[in-house]
């Protein structure tokens, strides 16, 4: 073994491989990019299978107590307009509801509710204690309703427009920001188009 | 093994909870084939809410619900494909625990078998650059290096330098 023959032996492949040394490199930055963007989603948000669908069909009868026919599909279409899911003992839903009053009032927005898995008297209090911006509320004791719709959890909150096509769907609370920024701007387009 | 024998016993009693899973007595069929059905859909329909369990292994209020409505579909005459094409219709392709083959999924399916067969053939590339070049000529030690290995092995003590 001599100086010579090594040196000759192990320049000439390093430089013609230089770019092989890198590799390993490359692949990180690849996966470690794949991985930050993994990091901004948020699992628990899934995308619903029902956007830009026709709402289900449903049939579902009034909370015992509301003055109301329930809420059906046919209660769908015509104007632009919320579904809500909601229940008494969904804090969340307790968060969000001041946004829902001020929707339907300072708004003229249409809210029609679904009242998910709740007891009847419990449901009918919330709405005296916080206020009642619902149309219509279909009661959905069971949570079969809920099914069709794709819900997975409570508050969600879909937007559907004149021809009762889902177009929007909010999955957890809606916060100002989402009112502002997503919902108002859509109801007000919804409200155009004819 | 008094120490050992109720860590045992909770192991066996936490066994039989695992086994008992989210399946309720009061959700299952009378029908036994009906039911073992149920049971093969459930373990590949995903619970939406714990999301990394099946619907048949959750506790959660909608697997319950999701559960007895697909009871229901098959009671009414519904086919395994029927069932599942209801949940998918509904919550997506993301409801199945098993994604189907088709082009957005081939490269989550073919990915690990794309990665081996590049792996073996770098592997292979380099064995057979390895034996083109041959073995490495081995020197013969000379005459003063034997000499000097030689009164090591022999324990001769270190050698000066």
């Amino acid at each position: 073994m001599t100086a010579t023959t090594e040196t000759t032996e192990t320049t000439a492949p390093s430089n013609r491989r230089a770019w092989l040394y890198l590799l390993p490199v490359l692949v990180f930055v690849v996966i470690g990019a794949f991985l930050a963007f993994g990091l901004t989603r948020d699992p628990s948000v899934l995308p619903s299978a029902l956007l830009d669908k026709p709402a289900p069909e449903f049939e579902l009868p009034p909370i015992p107590g509301r003055d109301d026919h329930g809420f059906s599909r046919a209660d769908l279409g015509g104007e632009p307009m919320l579904v809500n899911v909601w229940a008494s003992w969904c804090v969340a839903c307790r968060a969000e509801h001041p946004l829902l009053n001020r929707l339907a009032q300072e708004e003229g927005v249409i809210i029609n509710g679904l009242n998910y898995k709740d007891r009847a008297e419990d449901a009918m209090a919330w709405l005296e204690e916080l206020g009642d911006p619902f149309n219509y509320v279909g009661w959905d004791i069971k949570g079969r309703v809920a099914i069709e719709w794709g819900v997975y959890g409570v508050p969600e909150t879909f937007v559907v427009d004149r021809n009762g096509t889902i177009v929007y769907k909010q999955v957890g609370q809606m916060t100002p920001r989402v009112i502002n920024e997503v919902i108002l701007p859509l109801i007000e387009k919804l409200r155009r188009e004819q | 093994m008094k120490r050992l024998l109720p860590l045992l016993l909770s192991a066996l009693f936490w066994i039989g909870a695992a086994e008992a899973g989210g399946v309720k007595p009061d959700e299952m069929l009378d029908d036994p084939v009906l039911e073992a059905r149920a049971r093969t859909l459930g373990k590949q329909l995903r619970c939406l809410v714990c999301q990394n369990q099946s619907i048949d292994d959750s506790d959660a209020p909608l697997a319950s619900d999701i559960r007895r409505l697909v009871r229901e579909r098959l009671v009414a005459g519904d086919t395994d494909e029927e069932v599942k094409a209801f949940l998918v219709a509904r919550y997506g392709e993301f409801v199945l625990l098993r994604p189907p083959i088709r082009p957005a999924t081939w490269l989550l399916w073919g990915g690990p078998f794309a990665v081996l067969i590049l792996g073996g053939v770098a592997v292979g590339l380099y064995m057979r650059r390895r034996s083109a070049r041959g073995e490495p000529e081995i020197e013969e030690l000379s005459e003063e290096e034997r000499a000097r290995l030689d009164r090591l092995l022999a324990g001769e003590g270190r050698p000066a330098g």
